[in-house]
């Protein structure tokens, strides 16, 4: 059965396994924590991302580069780095902007591979591109935030993920959601909940033209 | 008036006053909301990976903009970097200028390139040293018996 080398022989015995335990295919248990693989190739991003996902109770791996991402979930051909049973992710947070592999590029192979394809993957980015929201959401990504990412998006996309709708999501045209502008997605259920926070004014008008006087930023929140 | 209200009183003033001057904006706020016990020291930890991180970038750019023939692109990227972790950790006079910066490289400007990170510069020292006066604040109602109020 296991002809070939060793390698070859551990993809398929971890491939069979994964099938088993049911690598994230839609629904959730509910019981276990959410296993978040977070992607951004800023040391400063990585450490606060890591912090807002270990705070809300997840468990997080994260890597610097859409090809460290791969190879961590197996899909570049190599033997994976993970031990067979720890290979359990439930979503993939990923910045769009990554030298090598970008984020959308990241997360076309995801979606073309019949083990991970299930997994939803937010898009992170500090840029407001409705062309590039568009190409992410029509590729599959379950949302598109606009960095800085807060608390209450984490916190959003838990409660959407492990309520376990587990529906596909169908095709439709792109239709785009702009909770103050920085969040969008396509499906319904991924509808931010009313929050109690203000508007994040993340580009002050005073300062987009940049001048060195002493004005002081005009405060849109408190 | 005991030290602890003292203390308190001038953290939440100081803490006032940087929002106010815009060194910081609601982004440290959310960072701040990450210490709990088992992480009390999340966001100096940040903040020194920032300010790592700025020296760096800060120093390619100079050697960048010195050359005669300057890498605008390459200046781009760094600024595209320094933009992304600014607005990361909420530091928004400094996110402000790699906007402008980044303006002044799509234009190919040198001289508005060497200005706005020589604004850089002054921004990162700046907003180190008012951090630096807020940790140290927050380390005194620590040794005083109070616990950092973490802002709501």
């Amino acid at each position: 059965m296991f002809s070939g080398d060793m390698a070859t022989a551990g993809e398929i015995l971890r491939r069979s396994l994964t099938d088993e335990v049911g690598v994230s295919k839609g629904s959730f248990s509910g019981s276990e924590e959410l296993h978040v693989l977070a992607v951004d190739d800023s040391f400063v991003d990585r450490k606060v991302i890591e912090r807002l996902l270990k705070i809300s109770s997840c468990k997080v791996t994260v890597v610097e580069s859409g090809s460290r991402a791969l190879q961590y979930l197996g899909l570049d051909g190599e033997k994976s780095s993970v031990g067979f049973n720890d290979l359990k992710i439930n979503l993939i947070m990923t910045d769009y902007s990554m030298p090598g592999m970008t984020g959308y590029e990241l997360l076309k192979k995801i979606k073309e591979s019949s083990v991970f394809r299930e997994i939803p993957v937010v898009i992170m980015s500090s840029e407001n591109i409705l062309t590039r929201i568009d190409r992410c959401l029509e590729e599959g990504a379950e949302e598109y935030i606009i960095k800085p990412v807060k608390l209450s998006d984490v916190k959003r996309i838990k409660d959407v993920i492990m309520g376990g709708d587990g529906k596909q999501k169908k095709r439709r045209s792109v239709r785009k959601r702009g909770r103050e502008d920085r969040i969008y997605s396509l499906s319904p259920s991924s509808l931010v909940q009313s929050s109690s926070s203000p508007a994040f004014d993340f580009l002050p008008s005073p300062f987009s033209t940049l001048s060195l006087s002493k004005r002081p930023k005009l405060q849109t929140r408190d | 008036m005991d030290l602890l209200s003292q203390l308190r009183g001038q953290i939440a003033d100081f803490s006032a006053f940087l929002h106010r001057e815009g060194f910081v904006d609601d982004q440290f706020t959310q960072l701040q909301k990450l210490r709990d016990e088992s992480s009390p020291g999340f966001v100096v930890e940040v903040v020194s990976l920032f300010f790592e991180d700025c020296e760096k970038l800060v120093n390619n750019m100079a050697k960048a903009l010195e050359q005669q023939i300057v890498d605008f692109k390459q200046v781009d990227s760094h600024v595209h970097q320094l933009k992304g972790s600014s607005s990361s950790i909420g530091a928004a006079r400094i996110h402000n200028v790699c906007i402008a910066f980044k303006t002044c490289c799509e234009d190919q400007n040198r001289n508005g390139c060497v200005r706005c990170l020589q604004q850089v510069n002054h921004e990162c020292i700046q907003l180190k040293n008012n951090l630096q006066t807020l940790f140290n604040l927050e380390q005194q109602i620590i040794a005083a018996g109070g616990s950092i109020p973490a802002k709501q």
